[in-house]
C-alpha cells in the first residue's frame, strides 16, 4: 500500500515538473570545423545541465552561462580532451549536479536502486495476494435446508434456470 | 481490515506530502542552490586585470588573510541589494573583501562603485566570465569565504541578505579568524 502511495506521488511530481519543449538555441553558436568532433560536442551538450535553468540541458538553453559552457566544451574538445576529461573538468567546478544523469556511486545508490526496490515490493504484494486467494477454501455445497430455501425464494418456475 | 485499507494509504500519502513540504520550504535545502565541490579546496588559478588601477590579480592575492571573495556585476540587481552588507563587512576591518567583477563593462562597474561606495580592497575584472567558471559560479552574486591559506571554506549563493550575515557568514568568519588568519 505504501509503495503504491509513493509511486502515485512520484507520478504526480513528474507531471508537475515536465516543462514544455523549449526552442533550440545552439544555432547561434559557432560549430567546430571537424564534424566528428562537433557531433561529440553536441552529444556532451545534451548530458550537461544548464545550471541557471536547472532542468534543461545546455544544448537547448539560451542562458548566457549555457552559451559559455558550450564554447568551453568545444574548446576542450578542440584542445584534444576526451569526453570523460571534459565531464571531469566540469564536475570539478560544478559537482555532479552539472550532469543530467547522476553517476552511480555510494551517495546515489538509493536513487538508482529505488525503482527496482519498488518493483520488487510491488511484485511481492501481487504474489502475496494471489497466494492468499488460491489458499482460500472452495465454497461448501449447499445443505438440504439451504437448497429448500433457495427454491422457495426463486419460485417453482425458476428451478433449473428455465 | 477494510478500515486499514483506507487508513494506510492515506497515512502514507500524508507522510510523503509532509516530507516534500519540508524539503521545499527548508531554506537550508533550497533545491536551486547547488553545493560547490570547491569548498575545502584551494582557490583555482586565475590571472585577470584589475578593475581599478594598473596591474593584475591572481589567486596568490587571495592568500594571506581571511577573505570574502564576492562575485558581482553592475547589471545584477540582487548585487545592489547585498551591497550594504559588504560595505558593513569592509567597515568592520576584520577581514579583507575582494571583488570579482563578472561580465561587466569596466566603466559601468566604476560608476556603480562611485555611486554606492567601494567595499573591495581589490577587484579583478572577469570580462569573459572564464575565471568565474573555474570558481563554479552559475549566477551572480555569489560569495566565497577563503581562509588565510587560500582554501575555499564556504560558499554563499545569491545575495547576502541582512539576516544571512549574522546567521551564515559571520560565524564562518569568526571561526576562520580564530584559526589565526591575519588581515
Amino acid at each position: 500500500m505504501k509503495a503504491r502511495a509513493i509511486l502515485l506521488a512520484i507520478f504526480l511530481a513528474a507531471g508537475a515538473l515536465a516543462a514544455p519543449a523549449p526552442a533550440r538555441a545552439v544555432g547561434a553558436d559557432e560549430a567546430l570545423a571537424d564534424p566528428a568532433r562537433e557531433a561529440r560536442a553536441r552529444d556532451l551538450f545534451k548530458q550537461l545541465r544548464c545550471l541557471v535553468c536547472q532542468n534543461q540541458a545546455i544544448d537547448d538553453s539560451d542562458a548566457d552561462l549555457a552559451r559559455d559552457l558550450r564554447a568551453l566544451v568545444r574548446e576542450r574538445l578542440q584542445a584534444g580532451d576526451s569526453e570523460e576529461q571534459v565531464i571531469a573538468f566540469l564536475t570539478r567546478r560544478y559537482g555532479d549536479f552539472v550532469l543530467l544523469k547522476p553517476p552511480f556511486k555510494g551517495t546515489t545508490a538509493a536513487l538508482w536502486a529505488s525503482p527496482f526496490v519498488l518493483l520488487i515490493l510491488a511484485a511481492a504484494a501481487v504474489v502475496a495476494r494471489a497466494r492468499r486467494r488460491a489458499g482460500r477454501a472452495p465454497a461448501a455445497p449447499l445443505s438440504a435446508e439451504e437448497r429448500a430455501r433457495l427454491e422457495k425464494l426463486l419460485g417453482p418456475g425458476q428451478k433449473g434456470g428455465g | 481490515m477494510r478500515r486499514l485499507l483506507f487508513i494506510v494509504p492515506v497515512a502514507a500519502l500524508a507522510g510523503v506530502a509532509a516530507v516534500f513540504y519540508a524539503l521545499l520550504t527548508d531554506r537550508g535545502r533550497d533545491p536551486s542552490i547547488i553545493p560547490s565541490p570547491l569548498v575545502g579546496r584551494p582557490v583555482p588559478a586565475f590571472s585577470l586585470p584589475r578593475l581599478l588601477g594598473e596591474g593584475g590579480v591572481t589567486e596568490a592575492d587571495l592568500r594571506g588573510a581571511v577573505t570574502v571573495f564576492n562575485v558581482f556585476a553592475s547589471w545584477c540587481l540582487p548585487c545592489r541589494a547585498e551591497h550594504p552588507v559588504l560595505m558593513r563587512i569592509a567597515a568592520e576591518r576584520k577581514v579583507r573583501v575582494v571583488g570579482l567583477n563578472y561580465k561587466d563593462k569596466p566603466e559601468d562597474a566604476k560608476k556603480w562603485l562611485a555611486e554606492l561606495g567601494n567595499p573591495y580592497a581589490l577587484i579583478a575584472s572577469d570580462l569573459k566570465g572564464r575565471a568565474a567558471i573555474d570558481f563554479g559560479v552559475y549566477g551572480v552574486p555569489e560569495t566565497f569565504i577563503i581562509d588565510a591559506k587560500g582554501i575555499i571554506r564556504f560558499k554563499h549563493t545569491g545575495p547576502i541578505n541582512p539576516g544571512d550575515y549574522p546567521d551564515r557568514i559571520e560565524p564562518v568568519l569568526k571561526k576562520l579568524l580564530a584559526e589565526g588568519g591575519t588581515k
